[in-house]
């Protein structure tokens, strides 16, 4: 670790903090449908779509019709992104003259880009046509990252109102999101890319003729356009295989802090209108100071272990003083690489800009241990905050009780229906997660497309499950997962991860927005404090992540141990 | 539900022509119009040839080239569709070695690797980047040792003074800006298009 | 703490109930029963498998009986102790229920077969058990019997012994109408008769209520308990999810653990501690409060109490002492104050009420005067119609009493008064004093002599006496305390807003409600509700009924009326209106505790980890012989000590589970602070250098 890493790793983070209050109020008040300076030109359109699709924008849903909505526009985002896939030979925009994705994989692909997964068992520049590409990939960078958005303003006003019956309204949602939000952000930081370097064309390849001769096929493609919303919807659907490490999608050290900032901005953002929204912006930022301290945590574990090298290869003679270098590219350096390791998976964005597969026992642990916590950092954009909330829910019961008062948190009083589904909820990741993979650890078909043996093999098979039920997309990917078994069993897991966890997590909002708003008293349990980041740092870790541990040990952890002894595999 | 219908599905069919078209086709029309070369590739062009992108790594085997880090891309075996083969630098399908820590395969390539450079006359601590695959297989750049190291070699080759050959690999490394944003580092396309215009 | 309090507490342990718990505990093992406690019958079914493996073991002669025999062994305990602790808890409020139940045992009633019947000497009763009685039944009562069933007294008074539910053995006065009307089965008559009118279902009167409180028999799950049941069940079902999948898991690295060493790495992580105490926990809070003497209907309530916010006081008897006393005489200009004084004590000698007592108490102790020798006087004794009292002399009178009545007196009009006089019956109100005013009237037509003689008086005001609500001591204090705790205190009064206001802040109470109607009270309490706080109050009169119903925790007075104690939530058996202050803490203090056994046993997760994970996969991987940081002697014996330190963590809290964890009136920061410290870090500590200990005494014993 050196100080100019530690450098790097400052100025992005406070870059994110002086952009999040701004954008974070600029929220608040396009949610609540106050008028903004972008109104003016996006009213009428806003207006307009309403028109066409028959919304009322003021008439508010209950917790049960916002998620019917939400499930009905999944489903159908579900089918039309199906059918581009299966149907993209006979589509437009098809250069390369790709053929139809086939069945598995594209109902895997689908599932995927519907969940804010955007988990990849295909290579784009050699399966997707730019058809498939822009209107059907990277809508649903918007559309889900939307309809986490959405999802995190429904849970917001649980606790913002008091005895409602209603948390506003889908559709509004949904369209506020995309319009004022997402789409003029995307438009900056996709003109940002392009001028750092990212390609944005409709040409398929080039080929070049190399200094040695020989003949170059070079992928191009709209690319800046598809990089922007990735990141700032937290999608991490890449454009190429390699995806954030891939030059064009991540040209150089601006390019790459720009990556990370995108991906945290806005969900720092969504914590400073949580709070703006329940009267407290404290509240927001005493839940961003507990993000915080686990992002940074994992930042720290997997820069210290990156820079610490493989001990396996420094006895080879390789300089130890540039730590691991294997799936690594140069221009980003340990220090953005290990940051940007530890946000793309604690965000649930998944973009990857090393190979994790290749990161050392600790580093590799420090990724799919964020994602097994659940979308808590703060779950990302396109999960909406509620993972944070359930934890912050389960923090306030298990600890609450010991200022002597029923735990209430924001005023809502926290009781037995609040913690069955958030119990609920919490549950998902570990049925999907280690479920799946004890069968598949045994499963000689499964097996069979592990790219590495040993412990690191285990690890494959967790972080692909992991993956998946956290809704992150990120791979240790020499796991061949384009496979029936894989696609089916990576899509059953994206979607209990997703609407297992969603549907519980809106019943409880549903339930805490019908409670009376009790008025704070010295009496109340403090959730703006340092102590009370503590507690939810605490209950994260043993409620969210102990479970794992003992998987874990015999994956990464005995993997660092049998390194440290010279054991290969 | 059935209420969900309409809008549902009219709003997917205008996010999709709003994201889906409109989107990419205004960042495109911004791009050409305010970063031409970046927008097409930022390819590299000599003698009216493209000769590669700027950004994008290429493979140099021969001895009288700076030759980059070891790539882990791949291409369809034209004998059997279903396998691949070794493909260094395929900028059309981006790839990683995902090898593990503990992978014996990668212990016995870097192993190899590193006996070789041992042959070729390298002092320990090698240059990591030079044994080590990049995550893309397409990086553009090697460390400025890995440039110096192959500086006797590539003299050699071209019979050139390694002193000349050292004064212009320093022309080459790119500093991090305002000293700690970005790493040093050689971009090999550029350094072998400056070795090649020596001359 | 009152000295009643004291003589009711039973030992924490008891060696006859301790027996009787241990018998009781076994008992509890019933699986049905269990059921209601997911994590303890998980550890049941567990400790069944393994005692099964075992047998195969000893059996068959493989694997190591030895150490699955202790296993099974040490997860039995658990549950033991575990249900030890549940019995426990019950055994203490059992010795209170049994006394109870004796005094309900072979009641005899004497009902009225007509209840019109004007003579209850007729011979028209006939004597029924008194578990027959339905509501309706009318039945006499005399000197000497015990009262068969609760209800209301429809025609004569009583002297009634209560100490049967209070243990206060003073009589009280019942009468029939007005708030003492009400009386409880159970209770004795001591003098003369009385007919009651039954008002409770056979069965479910008071102490037939009270008994199945105290020894728990129908204790439902109270709602944040039954929210922690979730929460634990939650956390069973997910750690049983990573132990089962650790099969797959293992067989991958074939590292496969005995079904034992998983069964222990399950019971380790599964929150067994505080899924054993739970029921300690609250059947322990509700002994509390009966040791107060305060009567809970539900454990809803006990709960409630604990989030209370605002807190209606009665001035009266709880705020300041029953009655005024005078503090202060405020003589005219031109009266000597002394002059004023005597005439205070003289015309307060006839006057018994406390307020005139405390007149000549003052006028004694300021004055130095001495009980004056008074001859040929005729005394006027305060009466609540003319609100005066005073003495006739042969040459004067003097009169004490209410402004407006003293005045009248007088012959003057309020207007009349002089100004002086006036400011300072204005100045003592203000300030939440009573003025007194004091005359004296010389009356001439007692010389006149002769048919034309005119008769006429003339009187002179000499000034005031000053009556001040005397706040008790310490209750200043209190309030602070109370409002560090975040709770508002509001002080109810009939008094004017004046006297209200001064009082209040000489109480230090935060807010008050004065010339207070039943309806004010119900409305300020529904204004507090719909802001968000919760309310609690006390009240004893059938008019009390409506605010107390509407509180959410209303605590009726034991000697109040039927109407009010139905009303209610609680009832306080010593009739003593501060409690509500004690409720408060009480519902706190089980809240606190309930949460920081919680919180320690969730925490004690990670170092259990720590002294398992190795031993469980070092077989297959020696290398995790690393992350044995404690330095356990063996896998086996970490996973043994493991275990034991899992199963006699919940015997070492019983003591705390039952006594609460120590509370403190300071705001919620601070004891979360405190409490976070003590449980959160001391849980996260505490196994590792447990468990540590426990390996070396394993070792040292070669029991792995």
């Amino acid at each position: 670790m050196t100080i100019n890493g530690w450098l790097q790793i400052a100025l992005v983070i406070g870059l994110v903090l002086i952009a999040a209050r701004p954008l974070g109020l600029y929220m608040a008040a396009v949610f609540d449908g106050r008028r903004t300076l972008a109104s003016v030109a996006l009213g009428p359109v806003e207006r307009g779509f309403y028109w066409l699709a028959g919304v009322s924008p003021e008439k508010e849903q209950g917790w049960l019709a916002y998620t019917g909505a939400m499930l009905m526009f999944s489903a159908l985002g579900f089918a039309s992104l199906y059918a581009i896939l299966r149907l993209q030979a006979w589509l437009p925009l098809n250069p390369q003259g790709f053929e139809g994705v086939p069945p598995d994989l594209a109902f895997n692909t689908a599932i995927s880009f519907l969940t804010n997964t955007n988990w990849q068992a295909y290579g784009g520049e050699t399966t997707m046509s730019h058809f498939s590409q822009m209107a059907g990939l990277a809508v649903h960078n918007f559309l889900s990252a939307a309809t986490g958005i959405a999802l995190a303003l429904a849970v917001t006003r649980a606790f913002s109102r008091g005895a409602a019956a209603t948390l506003g309204n889908f559709w509004v949602d949904l369209t506020r999101a995309t319009l004022y939000v997402l789409l003029p952000l995307s438009l900056l930081v996709a003109l940002a890319f392009v001028a750092t370097g990212a390609p944005q064309t409709f040409a398929g390849a080039v080929d070049a003729a190399t200094l040695e001769g020989a003949k170059q096929t070079i992928a191009l493609g709209p690319v800046a356009s598809q990089e922007a919303i990735k990141q700032l919807g937290t999608n991490g659907g890449g454009f190429f295989n390699a995806n954030a490490a891939h030059p064009f999608e991540n040209p150089n050290a601006f390019a790459n802090i720009l990556q990370i900032w995108s991906m945290l901005t806005v969900s720092a953002a969504l914590l400073v209108m949580f709070g703006k929204a329940v009267g407290a912006e404290r509240q927001g930022w005493a839940l961003l100071g507990a993000v915080g301290v686990i992002l940074l945590s994992g930042v720290a574990l997997v820069y210290a272990a990156e820079t610490a090298g493989n001990p396996l290869l420094a006895a080879l003679g390789l300089d130890p003083a540039q730590g691991n270098l294997e799936g690594k590219e140069l221009r980003f350096g340990q220090a953005l690489t290990a940051l940007y390791v530890a946000v793309t998976t604690g965000l649930s964005c998944g973009a990857v800009n090393a190979m994790h597969d290749s990161l050392t026992p600790l580093g590799g642990f420090v990724p799919l241990f964020l994602i097994q916590l659940g979308e808590v950092l703060p779950g990302g954009v396109g999960s909406g905050l509620y993972g944070l909330v359930v934890f912050a829910v389960l923090a306030v019961f298990i600890a609450g009780l010991m200022v002597g008062r029923t735990p209430e948190f924001l005023g809502k009083k926290i009781e037995a229906r609040e913690i069955k589904l958030a119990m609920l909820a919490v549950l998902i990741l570990p049925l999907a997660i280690l479920g799946f993979s004890a069968v598949a650890a045994v499963l000689p078909s499964a097996l069979a497309s592990l790219a590495n043996a040993g412990p690191h093999g285990l690890s494959e098979i967790l972080y692909t499950y992991t993956s998946a039920a956290g809704n992150n997309g990120s791979a240790f990917a020499g796991l061949n997962a384009n496979t029936p078994w894989w696609n089916v069993t990576t899509a059953i897991s994206m979607i209990l991860g997703r609407f297992g966890y969603v549907i519980p997590v809106m019943a409880m909002a549903g339930s805490l927005a019908a409670k009376k708003k009790a008025a704070p008293s010295a009496g109340t349990f403090p959730t703006d404090g340092p102590l009370f980041v503590g507690l939810l740092v605490g209950v994260i870790f043993i409620v969210g992540g102990l479970q794992f541990f003992p998987a874990l040990a015999l994956g990464p952890i005995v993997e660092h141990v049998l390194m440290l002894a010279g054991k290969t595999f | 539900m059935t209420q969900h219908l309409r809008p549902a599905l009219v709003l997917l069919l205008l996010f999709t022509a709003l994201t889906g078209l409109a989107y990419p086709y205004a960042v495109t029309g911004l791009a050409a119009l305010l970063f031409p070369n970046q927008a097409n590739g930022s390819l590299v062009i000599r003698d009216n040839t493209i000769v590669g992108s700027s950004l994008i790594g290429q493979n140099f085997a021969s001895d009288r080239y700076f030759q980059p880090r070891p790539s882990a891309t791949s291409t369809p075996d034209p004998a059997d569709s279903s396998k691949t083969v070794d493909a260094p630098y395929n900028a059309a399908n981006s790839s990683g070695s995902n090898l593990g820590p503990t992978s014996k395969t990668l212990i016995e390539r870097v192993s190899a690797a590193a006996q070789a450079k041992r042959a070729e006359g390298w002092q320990a601590p090698l240059p990591a980047d030079a044994l080590t695959t990049s995550a893309s297989g397409l990086d553009p750049d090697m460390s400025p040792k890995n440039a110096l190291a192959q500086v006797e070699r590539v003299a050699r080759a071209r019979g050139v003074a390694p002193q000349k050959l050292r004064a212009l690999v320093e022309t080459q490394i790119s500093r991090p800006w305002l000293g700690f944003i970005g790493e040093p580092r050689v971009n090999v396309l550029a350094l072998n298009l400056a070795l090649d215009a020596l001359h | 703490m009152s000295a009643k309090f004291k003589t009711r507490r039973t030992l924490l342990f008891d060696p006859a109930l301790l027996i009787e718990a241990a018998a009781d505990s076994v008992r509890k093992l019933n699986p049905k029963t269990l059921m209601r406690n997911p994590v303890i019958f998980v550890t049941e079914v567990v400790a069944a498998l393994v005692t099964l493996l075992w047998l195969r073991d000893y059996f068959s002669a493989t694997g190591s009986p030895f150490f699955s025999g202790q296993i099974a062994a040490w997860l039995w305990f658990t549950v033991l102790f575990a249900t030890f602790a549940e019995a426990i808890a019950e055994g203490r409020g059992k010795a209170q229920a049994a006394a109870l139940r004796a005094s309900r045992s072979d009641t005899m009633a004497k009902r009225l077969i007509d209840p019109q019947g004007r003579d209850h000497l007729d011979g028209v009763i006939e004597n029924v058990n008194a578990l027959s009685l339905n509501p309706g039944d009318v039945v006499l009562v005399e000197a000497g019997d015990i009262i068969p069933s609760d209800g209301e007294i429809v025609e004569g008074v009583a002297s009634v012994n209560e100490s049967a539910i209070t243990g206060e053995s003073a009589a009280v006065i019942r009468e029939a109408g007005g708030d003492r009307s009400a009386v409880t089965g159970g209770t004795t008559v001591l003098s003369d008769w009385i007919k009651v009118r039954v008002t409770a279902q056979p069965g479910e009167t008071f102490v037939d209520r009270m008994i199945a409180l105290v020894e728990g028999a129908e204790r439902q799950k109270t709602p944040n308990e039954l929210a922690l049941s979730v929460l634990l069940a939650g956390l069973t079902l997910i750690f049983l999810i990573a132990v089962v999948t650790l099969y797959g898991l293992a067989a991958y690295s074939g590292a496969v653990p005995s079904v034992v060493v998983l069964v222990a790495l399950l019971v380790t992580l599964i929150p067994t501690t505080i899924g054993g105490l739970l029921s300690a926990i609250g059947i322990a809070g509700m002994n509390r409060l009966v040791r107060f003497n305060v009567l809970a209907t539900s454990g809803r309530a006990v709960e409630a109490a604990g989030d209370v916010d605002t807190l209606l006081l009665d001035k009266t008897g709880t705020i300041t002492f029953g009655n005024r006393m005078a503090s202060e005489f405020v003589a005219l200009p031109g009266v000597d104050s002394r002059r004023l004084a005597e005439a205070a004590l003289l015309a307060s000698l006839a006057d018994e009420t406390p307020e005139g007592r405390s007149i000549v108490a003052l006028a004694k102790g300021d004055f130095g005067l001495a009980e004056p020798e008074v001859f040929d006087a005729r005394a006027i004794p305060f009466a609540a119609q003319t609100r005066l009292s005073g003495l006739d002399l042969s040459t004067k009178s003097l009169r004490k009493g209410a402004v407006d009545s003293v005045l009248k007196f007088a012959g003057l009009s309020s207007e009349q008064a002089p100004p002086e006089f006036r400011a300072a019956v204005d100045r003592i109100s203000r300030s939440g004093g009573t003025p007194l005013a004091v005359v004296e009237t010389r009356n001439v037509q007692a010389h006149a002599v002769g048919a034309d003689a005119v008769a006429f008086t003339e009187s002179e005001l000499l000034g005031l006496i000053h009556l001040k609500d005397v706040v008790k001591p310490g209750i200043k204090a209190r309030f602070a305390a109370l409002r560090a705790m975040g709770i508002k205190t509001v002080m109810i009064t009939g008094d004017n807003p004046l006297t209200a206001a001064a009082i209040a802040t000489e109480a230090g109470v935060d807010d008050f409600l004065a010339e207070a109607t039943p309806e004010d009270k119900l409305n300020f309490i529904r204004k507090e509700q719909t802001g968000g706080r919760l309310v609690a109050m006390c009240g004893d009169g059938t008019n009390d009924a409506p605010a107390l119903a509407q509180a959410d925790v209303g605590v009726a007075m034991q000697s109040g009326t039927q109407a009010a104690r139905e009303a209610g939530n609680m009832v306080d058996l010593d009739s003593d209106p501060t409690k509500l202050i004690e409720v408060v803490e009480i519902g706190k203090q089980l809240l606190m505790t309930r949460g920081a056994l919680t919180t320690f046993s969730i925490a004690n997760d990670v170092a259990k980890y720590f002294a398992i994970l190795p031993a469980l996969f070092v077989a297959a991987y020696p290398e995790l012989g690393a992350l044995n940081v404690m330095h356990l002697a063996s896998p086996q014996s970490a996973i043994l000590s493991a275990v034991i330190f899992n199963a006699i963590i919940i015997i070492a809290l019983i003591p705390l589970a039952l006594k609460g964890v120590s509370y403190r009136a300071v705001g919620a920061a601070s004891l979360l602070r405190r409490n976070l410290l003590v449980y959160g870090l001391g849980g996260l500590a505490a196994p590792f250098v447990g468990i540590k200990l426990i390996d070396v005494a394993v070792t040292a014993l070669n029991l792995a």
